[in-house]
């Protein structure tokens, strides 16, 4: 091993403590409330974890929260951007979540047709 | 990979010792139940830190720390927390404080106050991947030490950082790193130092246990620094689960190439052993130390010929102390400067602690050099529980000595700590309250001190005996009115003329406290008086007409049938003579109607509900 190599190995390595360290960029919200889990959230976090691993995107956290109340919109999802006001989807499906992590995650754009509420 | 959460499990000894393996079992078998084991990961950890707290778990992202889990809490937590993100509340650290904590990543006082540069990844990685050591910046201290630097501009930037010796004594850390670099001979050994033996100190343990691989890179790149190509690591066989982690972290640094024949292809070779000791507090010394490692007797040598001439086997020899070369990796990669700034320019850096006694928050802690006793113990310890009084702080085990409570606001370094009588020592602090004896106490360290006495030297072996008798009688109420002077004139010869480390201080507790509490030890022997109430010999206990229900409880559990009465018609009696003073009776009393009391008996009045 050169010292290359152990940089190499730390670059490759860091992404499994990343989730210790909270730097993120972007957080995920994913409403885990019963009635969330009732509408299909565990679906809709299972894509957004894929979709975040395939794309690589190293500075998004995707995290959990309880019911919000809005059961009719189920599953709930909220995005925070930092710096950015937070954008809530609701009635989110896997199709619907790849949508939103192309176009708000990737290229920073809110899908509209989505959004039930935005929180300054 | 669709990990969403890390989940810390802390798995040094204590909460080992608090079941938290089976907790994780419990939670690892609840998130596969529920089809979550891609999403969490469970990672093993080294201590933590509160762990009166244990078993203790660190859930990532969102920074939630449980406390006292049981495995039962499992499928709550898993079902809960992980799957619908409801944190257990009533598991969480200071429960109030919760939300705040979720919320804000707002860290607990007892981690704010903290300075982790040694501890730093203690907790936060899995010790026996060395991946995740990588991945949090490990070996890239060594790397850049064999690859792009000098072993002269190693040793000098050792000398410029101030890092002196953890291990008690604070020899400047740079200069035996010279005096081994200067010898000419063509063997030379590197040694750390993890004999840990004083009572009430797991730093050294935490350390090899949490983070074996700081360890291992100090060791490395001080052997290239004084031309050294093997290594040992002299631990104690009362740390089985330290000895499993520095062996699995040995074996996996070998096969990354970071230990072995050259190490990072520059033609640097340098390879490291384990050697368990048996546990004798003797081999802490350095000598008795080689000895060990030479698998001799473990008694110390005079010195000179110092180690760093004639060590292990012969041979130019560097030692330093676990804690030591778990700093020389920060040191080399943040610089001299970084470190010189942290702490007070004659003690830089930190010091771990390893907080024990009568204080709410028991632990591991990283303190920067200079911040004060009151801090440790008051800040992050959370202070004396059962509003108590604080009555004196003890550092260094038995090495050491104890500081009272109106001298608590001194800085901790090794300059201040010995003005009082004390010193740094390895680390251990324990604290007490007005419920300790301290005669008892001193006696407690002598005891352990004389028995460690290896026996070569007179003034140990036959000294702190002699010291011991002395306060065995003291404690039974038959001390003699010239034996504190007594005590005085024994305690400093033997700490002259000793051999070695070990009975040049193992009368530092009896005569710091001598100084600080003398009044204590005048009851003791003058009004046969034990204030705290703790020597059993000058204690009785007495039933309190007016609280006494007659209950009967007292008289059933006494071992002696001290206690006579009749249900229904208080008050019972107690009978000193029969009385063994075991506490049974206070223990069960319902009311408070037994109390303790001590000394001349009209100088008390009984009074409803005391002890």
């Amino acid at each position: 091993m050169k010292l290359e190599d152990l940089r190499k190995i730390r670059e490759r390595a860091s992404k499994e403590l990343s989730l210790r360290k909270g730097d993120a960029r972007v957080k995920v919200v994913v409403g885990m409330g019963t009635s969330g889990i009732a509408a299909g959230a565990r679906d809709v976090m299972a894509t957004f974890l894929d979709e975040i691993a395939t794309r690589n995107l190293a500075d998004v956290m995707v995290t959990q929260t309880g019911e919000r109340g809005l059961a009719s919109s189920e599953p709930v999802v909220e995005v925070h951007v930092e710096g950015e006001p937070t954008v809530v989807y609701g009635l989110m499906t896997a199709d619907r979540v790849r949508r939103v992590v192309v176009e708000h995650l990737v290229n920073g754009n809110p899908v509209t047709d989505f959004v039930i509420e935005v929180r300054t | 990979m669709r990990r969403r959460l890390d989940v810390l499990v802390c798995s040094g000894a204590a909460c080992v010792s608090s079941h938290s393996a089976e907790v994780r079992a419990a939670l690892a078998e609840a998130i596969e139940q529920r089809g979550l084991a891609d999403e969490v990961r469970l990672v093993e950890t080294g201590c933590m830190g509160p762990c009166e707290l244990g078993p203790v778990l660190l859930v990532y992202p969102d920074g939630a720390f449980y406390i006292r889990v049981s495995p039962n809490d499992a499928v709550e937590i898993v079902e809960e927390h992980f799957l619908k993100g409801r944190p257990v509340r009533r598991l969480l650290w200071e429960t109030p404080e919760a939300r705040r904590i979720v919320e804000e990543k707002k860290l607990l006082p007892f981690f704010e106050k903290q300075c982790k540069i040694v501890l730093s990844n203690c907790g936060e990685i899995d010790p026996e991947n060395i991946e995740e050591y990588i991945a949090a910046g490990g070996y890239e201290a060594l790397g850049v030490a064999v690859s792009e630097r000098t072993p002269q501009e190693l040793i000098e930037t050792i000398v410029a950082s101030g890092l002196r010796g953890r291990g008690g004594a604070g020899f400047p850390t740079g200069l035996k790193w010279r005096f081994v670099a200067g010898e000419d001979d063509p063997v030379k050994y590197v040694v750390c130092n993890a004999d840990e033996g004083d009572p009430g100190a797991f730093m050294d343990r935490s350390l090899l246990e949490g983070d074996p691989h700081s360890v291992l890179e100090g060791m490395a790149i001080a052997a290239y620094a004084v031309g050294a190509a093997h290594g040992y690591v002299y631990v104690r066989a009362e740390y089985p689960l330290a000895i499993k982690r520095l062996t699995r972290a040995i074996d996996q640094a070998r096969r990354h190439g970071l230990l072995g024949n050259n190490v990072f292809e520059t033609g640097f070779s340098f390879d490291v052993d384990v050697r368990i000791g048996a546990g004798a507090f003797v081999c802490g010394e350095e000598t008795a130390l080689i000895a060990s490692i030479q698998g001799e007797r473990g008694v110390p040598r005079t010195r000179p010929p110092y180690p760093s001439t004639a060590g292990v086997f012969g041979r130019p020899t560097l030692i330093n102390n676990a804690e030591t070369w778990g700093n020389i990796r920060h040191i080399i990669r943040n610089g001299a400067e970084w470190f010189a700034a942290i702490g007070i320019p004659e003690s830089p850096g930190t010091k771990v602690f390893a907080l024990s006694g009568k204080v709410k928050n028991t632990g591991l802690v990283e303190v920067p050099m200079g911040t004060t006793l009151r801090e440790l113990v008051e800040g992050i310890g959370g202070g004396v529980p059962d509003g108590k009084a604080l009555k004196a702080v003890q550092t260094g085990g038995p090495s050491g000595g104890c500081i009272p409570a109106n001298a608590l606001d001194t800085p901790i370094d090794y300059e201040s700590l010995k003005s009082l009588g004390a010193i740094m020592g390895s680390g251990g602090v324990i604290v007490m309250d007005e419920d300790n004896c301290m005669v008892n106490i001193a006696k407690y360290f002598l005891e352990f001190t004389c028995d460690e006495s290896c026996g070569k030297c007179v003034p140990c072996r036959a000294g702190t005996r002699q010291m011991l008798e002395i306060l065995e009688r003291i404690t039974e109420g038959e001390g003699r009115p010239d034996d504190l002077e007594r005590l005085q004139t024994l305690g400093e010869t033997v700490a002259k003329t000793s051999l070695c480390g070990l009975g040049q201080s193992a009368p530092n507790p009896v005569l710091s406290t001598l100084v600080h509490f003398g009044d204590e030890y005048r009851a003791h022997i003058e009004e046969g008086c034990c204030p705290a109430k703790v020597c059993t010999a000058l204690i009785r206990y007495e039933i309190v007409d007016e609280a006494c229900k007659a209950c009967d409880q007292c008289r059933r559990v006494c071992p002696v049938e001290a206690i006579s009465g009749t249900a229904g018609t208080p008050p019972y009696r107690l009978d000193p003579e029969p009385c063994i003073r075991c506490g049974r009776c206070a223990e069960v009393c319902p009311f408070g109607a037994i109390r303790t009391a001590t000394g001349a008996e009209e100088e008390h009045n009984v009074k409803a509900g005391g002890s």
